[in-house]
C-alpha cells in the first residue's frame, strides 16, 4: 500500500482512557449523548470518532469487523491494522466490535454474536455512525442506567430498527450493544434498554 | 476518650524500616548475595523461578533475599514483576530428546540405552546432618564424567510409542493455538494445555499431597516412573520476518513421564497412559507430584469416574496457585469489623430471643404447677 | 509490525513519578487496560451478571483488593480524584497502602472527602453521603458468586445463572428462618439486579444495600482471585431478596455515634476496657469528621454509659434525611404511575426474575437520620 498511514493517538495511554471514560459514560446512562473528542484523522469514510473506539478497545483479543463501506477501502483496514493490532474478521458474527459507517444499509443485529446464556458476555457490540445524535424527540427509552426515561433522536437507524431491538430484547441476558457515533460525541443504547413504542 | 485511629501511613513507613532492619539481621555477619542464594541455595531459587513461572535465577535469588527466605512471598514477588514485562512471543515447544542430561533415571527398565545416571541427588545420602558443613569444608572433587556421557538420550516413553503399546501422544498441528492461563481467564472444562500449565506454576506442597493421595487409593492410577530426567534444553524462537527458528539459550528444567495403567476399552486395545510433569530447574519432587495428578485430571478422557480431590478439575485447579490462596488466606488478617459488627448484632438478638423464650416457658411451668 | 503499536511498554510521557519510571499510568500495562474496559463495558451492559476476565497479578496480594485495584487502574484518568476506604475508613491500613499506590503510580489526587472524589474503591461499605452522578463507586470482591457457598462447582453455578434459577438462594434463605428464626444473613446478602441476575454485594453489611437500589452512581465490581468484574449501573433496581413474611431489613442501633451524634448510620463498636465498657461510633470516620467540623457532637461521656447492645432490626420509625431516602424515591414514585401499595417493586424487566417474592420493603424503609438538620453535609 503506497499511502502513508495516517497517525494514532497522540497520548495513546491518556487519549484511550478518555475515549473509553465516554463509552463508559454512554453505556451506563443508555440514550445520553456523551462528549467524544478526538484528533483522529483516519482515512474516509472511518469517521475520526469511529477510529476513537477502535483504538480505545481493540486489539488481537478483540476482532473488528467491518460493513461494506468501510471494507470498500482498504486504506481502512489497513489503518486499523496498525494502530490496534486486531484482527479484520469477515464475518460479523466473530467480531468482538462491528464498525458500521451506513447504518441504514449494515446486516441485521442478528447477523452479530450475541453471545450464550451461560456466557452473555460473548457478543458484538456494534458501532454505528450516525448523522444526528442529539437529546430530544425521537426514541423514548428505559431500562436500567435511565432514570425515568431518556429521549433520544438518532439518524440514520437501520431500516425496521424498532422491530429488531425488541427482538433483540428478548434474547437478554444474550444480545448485542449498540454504540452511536457522530461528530464529537456518542450515545450507547446497550441491550438492557427498551424503546418504548411511539405515541 | 477514644481517637480515631489515624496515622496509617506513618505505621506502614514504620514497619517496612523495621522489615528492613529484621532482613539484615545481625550487622556482624557478612550480608548474603543473591549470587550466593542462586549458587548455594539453587534449589529454593529453582522452585521460586518455577511456581513464579519466569525463568530468571538471578532475579529469583534476589526475590528470596527480599522475602528473607520465605519462598512463597518470593514467588509471589515474581509473579508480580512477570505480569508486568512486554511479551514478543512464544517459543517453540522445547524437545527435551535432546537435552544434555545431568541425571536421568528410570523405574521400568534395568537398563536402557543412555543408561541411568544419577547425577546430583539426595537419593541415598543417608540422611544424618553433616557438621562438615558448618565448619566449612570443600567438597571433594567430582568424578570425571565417562566418554558419550551428555549425548542425547531416547526418552522411554518415545521407546514404548514404538511397540504401540502407550497412548500416542499427537501434537496438534501448528496453527492450534496453546492456551495461556495468565492472559485468559479459565473456564471449565479445561483443556490439557491449560492444565499442565496450572500444575506447573502450582504449589508443590499442594501438588505432593494430592499425587500422593492418587497413591492411597483417591483415584489410582498404578503409576510408574516411566522416566526422570534433569537437565539442560534449547530454547528457540521464530521471529516473524525471519520465518525460521533461532536459538535464544538454555533453561534447566525437570520432566517427569509417568506410565499409568489403562484397560482399554472396545475401541482402544489395552495400552499403558501418561501423566506429565515438566518444571523449571531441578525439582523432582513436584515433577513427579505434577505427573500424578495429570494423569488423575485425565479421567474424563479415559472414561473413569471421577470420585477424588486430585481427579476433580474445579478443585485442583482452583485452589493449586499458592499466590493466590495465600493471598486469600492472610486477608483474614485485614479488618473485617464491619461485617463482625453484622455478626455480633445478629448473635446478640437471637441470643435475647432465646432468653426471652426460655423465660416465657419457664412462667408457663410455674403457671402451670 | 502492527504488534509493536500494542507493545506492553510504557510510553515516556504516560508515567507518574520518578520512583515508578518503569512502570505505566496506573500501574498495568494498556492490553491490560482494553482487557478490563472491554469488560467493564459488558458487565454495565448486563447488569448483575459476572464477567470473566484474565485478571493480572498485581503487586499486592490476592484477597487485598487486586479486583478493585484492577478496575480502578482502567477507568482512571489524571483528572480523576481517588477515595480509598477499608471498613468505612480513610485510614485503616489497606485503605492507605491502596491510595499510595495510585498516588504513586498515577499522581491522581486523592481525598477522603466522599463528596469530593470521582472515583471511590471501597471495601466492605457504602458511604453514608448519599453518591451522586457521575461518580463511580469500586468495589473490592473476595467472592463474587453469590451461589458459591451453596454450589461450589463453577460450571453448575453458570448454568444456574443461565437458567436464572435461584431456587437455592431461597431454599438457603427460608432454611435460616427456619432454623433461628431470621434470615442469618448480615453481610454479603444477596441482591437481585434489574430483575435478572442475583449479585453478591461484596462483604458489606446489609445496612448499606437498600444504597445501591436506584444508586446515582455507577457501581463497578472487581474479583481478581476469582477473576470477575461485575457492574450496576445507575439508577437500576437492586432488590435484596426476601420473603412475605420475612421482609428484608437491615441492623440498627440503638444510639447515635458516641463522636458526633448521628443515627440511623452504621457503626463500630470499640471496645474500651475488659469490663464490658464500650461506645459505637461511625462506621465512615470521613462522614463522621464531616459531622463533627461542623459542630455536632456525640455523648463522648463516660464510656461506661453507653449501651453496649444494638437493638436490632426493624428501622421504620426513623424520619428521612434527604438523599438516599427522599430524592430517590420521588423519582421512583414518579417513575411508576400508580403503586398500588407504594411497596411492590414493578415486574422485572426481563424474564426470569421470580415475581413470588415479596417487595423490598426496607428500601423503602431505610431512611437515615442525621441527629440536626443544621449540620446536613449536603
Amino acid at each position: 500500500m503506497s499511502i502513508a498511514l495516517a497517525p494514532g493517538f497522540t497520548e495513546p495511554v491518556f487519549d484511550a482512557q478518555r475515549v473509553f471514560r465516554a463509552l463508559m459514560d454512554a453505556t451506563a446512562r443508555p440514550a445520553t449523548v456523551q462528549p467524544l473528542a478526538t484528533d483522529l484523522v483516519p482515512p474516509a469514510p472511518l469517521t475520526p470518532e469511529l477510529a476513537a473506539v477502535a483504538l480505545a478497545l481493540a486489539d488481537h483479543e478483540a476482532p473488528l469487523w467491518l460493513d461494506a463501506a468501510l471494507a470498500a477501502v482498504p486504506a481502512v483496514a489497513a489503518y486499523l491494522r496498525f494502530h490496534t493490532g486486531a484482527r479484520v474478521v469477515e464475518t460479523p458474527d466473530e467480531a468482538a466490535f462491528a464498525l458500521v459507517a451506513e447504518p441504514d444499509a449494515m446486516p441485521p443485529l442478528g447477523a452479530f454474536a450475541v453471545g450464550t446464556d451461560e456466557y452473555p458476555d460473548r457478543s458484538t457490540t456494534v458501532v454505528m455512525a450516525v448523522r444526528t445524535l442529539a437529546a430530544g424527540r425521537g426514541l423514548a427509552c428505559e431500562g436500567p442506567g435511565i432514570l425515568d426515561r431518556a429521549d433520544i433522536a438518532i439518524a440514520p437507524l437501520p431500516g425496521d430498527f424498532l422491530a429488531q431491538r425488541a427482538a433483540n430484547r428478548a434474547l437478554f441476558p444474550r444480545g448485542i450493544d449498540c454504540l452511536f457515533v457522530a461528530p464529537g460525541s456518542v450515545a450507547a443504547l446497550p441491550r438492557t434498554t427498551q424503546i418504548l413504542p411511539e405515541g | 476518650m477514644y481517637v480515631a485511629v489515624k496515622g496509617g501511613e506513618a505505621a506502614i513507613d514504620n514497619a517496612h524500616r523495621l522489615l528492613a532492619h529484621a532482613r539484615r539481621g545481625d550487622p556482624a555477619v557478612p550480608e548474603i548475595s543473591p549470587e550466593q542464594i542462586g549458587g548455594q541455595l539453587k534449589l529454593a531459587a529453582d522452585r521460586v523461578m518455577a511456581e513464579g513461572s519466569l525463568y530468571d535465577r538471578d532475579l529469583a535469588a534476589l526475590a528470596i533475599k527480599q522475602a528473607r527466605g520465605d519462598l512463597v512471598e518470593a514467588i509471589f514477588l515474581v509473579r508480580a514483576y512477570r505480569t508486568t514485562l512486554p511479551r514478543f512471543g512464544y517459543s517453540e515447544p522445547v524437545d527435551t530428546a535432546a537435552m544434555a542430561v545431568e541425571r536421568r533415571i528410570s523405574a521400568t527398565y534395568k537398563d536402557l540405552p543412555g543408561g541411568q545416571v544419577l547425577g546430583p541427588t539426595f537419593d541415598y545420602t543417608h540422611r544424618l546432618i553433616d557438621f562438615l558443613l558448618a565448619a566449612g569444608a570443600a567438597p571433594p572433587e567430582p568424578a570425571e564424567a565417562a566418554a558419550g556421557e551428555g549425548e542425547p538420550m531416547a526418552r522411554v516413553t518415545d521407546l514404548l510409542d514404538g511397540e504401540d503399546l502407550i497412548e500416542r501422544e499427537v501434537a496438534p498441528d501448528g496453527d492450534t493455538p496453546v492456551g495461556d492461563l495468565t492472559r485468559e481467564p479459565l473456564d471449565f472444562p479445561a483443556e490439557r494445555d491449560l492444565r499442565l500449565q496450572a500444575l506447573a506454576r502450582g504449589d508443590e506442597g499442594f501438588l505432593l499431597a494430592l499425587g500422593y493421595s492418587t497413591q492411597r487409593g483417591y483415584g489410582r492410577t498404578h503409576p510408574f516412573v516411566g522416566e526422570v530426567r534433569y537437565g539442560e534444553v534449547a530454547v528457540e524462537f521464530v521471529p516473524e520476518e525471519l520465518g525460521f527458528a533461532v536459538p535464544l539459550g538454555t533453561i534447566d528444567v525437570t520432566e517427569c513421564q509417568m506410565i499409568n495403567q489403562f484397560k482399554g476399552s472396545a475401541e482402544v486395545p489395552p495400552q499403558f497412559t501418561r501423566g506429565y510433569g515438566l518444571v523449571f530447574g531441578q525439582s523432582e519432587r513436584k515433577a513427579m507430584a505434577m505427573s500424578l495428578v495429570d494423569r488423575a485430571l485425565r479421567a474424563r478422557d479415559f472414561g473413569e469416574e471421577v470420585t477424588a480431590p486430585a481427579q476433580d478439575e474445579e478443585f485442583v485447579l482452583a485452589h493449586c496457585d499458592n499466590v493466590q490462596a495465600t493471598g486469600f488466606v492472610e486477608h483474614l488478617k485485614l479488618p473485617h469489623y464491619v461485617d463482625f459488627q453484622a455478626e455480633l448484632d445478629l448473635v446478640r438478638r437471637m441470643r435475647t430471643e432465646y432468653a426471652a423464650r426460655r423465660g416465657e416457658a419457664s412462667e408457663m411451668k410455674e403457671a402451670a404447677e | 509490525m502492527s504488534a509493536a503499536m500494542r507493545d506492553d511498554l510504557p510510553s515516556p510521557g504516560a508515567t507518574a513519578g520518578k520512583e515508578t519510571d518503569a512502570y505505566n499510568f496506573a500501574y498495568l500495562d494498556e492490553q491490560t487496560k482494553r482487557m478490563i474496559r472491554r469488560a467493564i463495558l459488558k458487565a454495565i451492559a448486563i447488569p448483575g451478571y459476572q464477567v470473566p476476565f484474565a485478571s493480572r497479578e498485581m503487586p499486592m496480594p490476592y484477597g487485598w483488593g487486586t479486583g478493585g485495584v484492577q478496575v480502578t487502574a482502567a477507568v482512571l484518568g489524571p483528572e480523576d480524584v481517588l477515595k480509598v476506604i477499608d471498613q468505612g475508613s480513610d485510614d485503616t491500613t489497606n485503605a492507605v497502602s491502596i491510595r499510595r499506590f495510585f498516588a504513586k503510580t498515577a499522581g491522581v489526587e486523592t481525598t477522603t472527602k466522599t463528596r469530593a472524589a470521582t472515583v471511590i474503591q471501597t471495601r466492605h461499605r457504602i458511604p453514608e453521603e448519599p453518591l451522586r452522578d457521575g461518580q463511580i463507586l469500586v468495589y473490592q470482591v473476595p467472592i463474587p458468586e453469590p451461589l458459591r457457598f451453596l454450589e461450589p462447582r463453577e460450571t453448575e453455578t453458570r448454568k444456574l445463572h443461565a437458567l436464572a434459577d435461584y431456587g437455592l438462594m431461597h431454599v438457603k434463605l427460608y432454611e435460616d428462618i427456619a432454623r433461628h428464626g431470621h434470615i442469618a444473613t448480615t453481610y454479603a446478602y444477596p441482591v437481585e439486579v434489574a430483575g435478572r441476575y442475583v449479585m453478591d454485594p461484596s462483604p458489606t453489611p446489609k445496612f448499606d444495600n437498600p444504597k445501591m437500589d436506584m444508586c446515582a452512581a455507577l457501581q463497578l465490581f472487581g474479583a481478581g482471585r476469582e477473576k470477575r468484574i461485575y457492574a450496576v449501573p445507575p439508577h437500576t433496581r437492586v432488590r435484596s431478596l426476601d420473603f412475605e413474611d420475612h421482609p428484608f431489613r437491615i441492623q440498627t442501633f440503638k444510639q447515635p455515634c458516641a463522636l458526633c451524634g448521628a443515627e440511623g448510620v452504621y457503626l463500630d463498636e470499640v471496645v474500651l476496657d475488659d469490663r464490658g465498657g464500650r461506645m459505637f461510633v461511625c462506621s465512615d470516620t470521613d462522614f463522621c469528621e464531616e459531622r463533627r467540623a461542623a459542630g455536632h457532637q456525640g455523648m463522648m461521656v463516660d464510656p461506661g454509659a453507653s449501651d453496649p447492645s444494638p437493638e436490632g432490626e426493624g428501622g421504620s420509625r426513623r424520619k428521612a434525611r434527604d438523599g438516599w431516602g427522599e430524592a430517590r424515591h420521588a423519582a421512583r414514585a414518579g417513575k411508576r404511575a400508580a403503586p398500588s401499595d407504594g411497596l411492590r417493586p414493578p415486574p422485572p424487566p426481563y424474564g426470569g426474575g421470580s415475581s413470588d417474592l415479596p417487595s423490598d420493603t426496607a428500601a423503602e424503609k431505610r431512611e437515615v437520620v442525621a441527629k440536626d438538620k443544621a449540620g446536613e453535609t449536603r
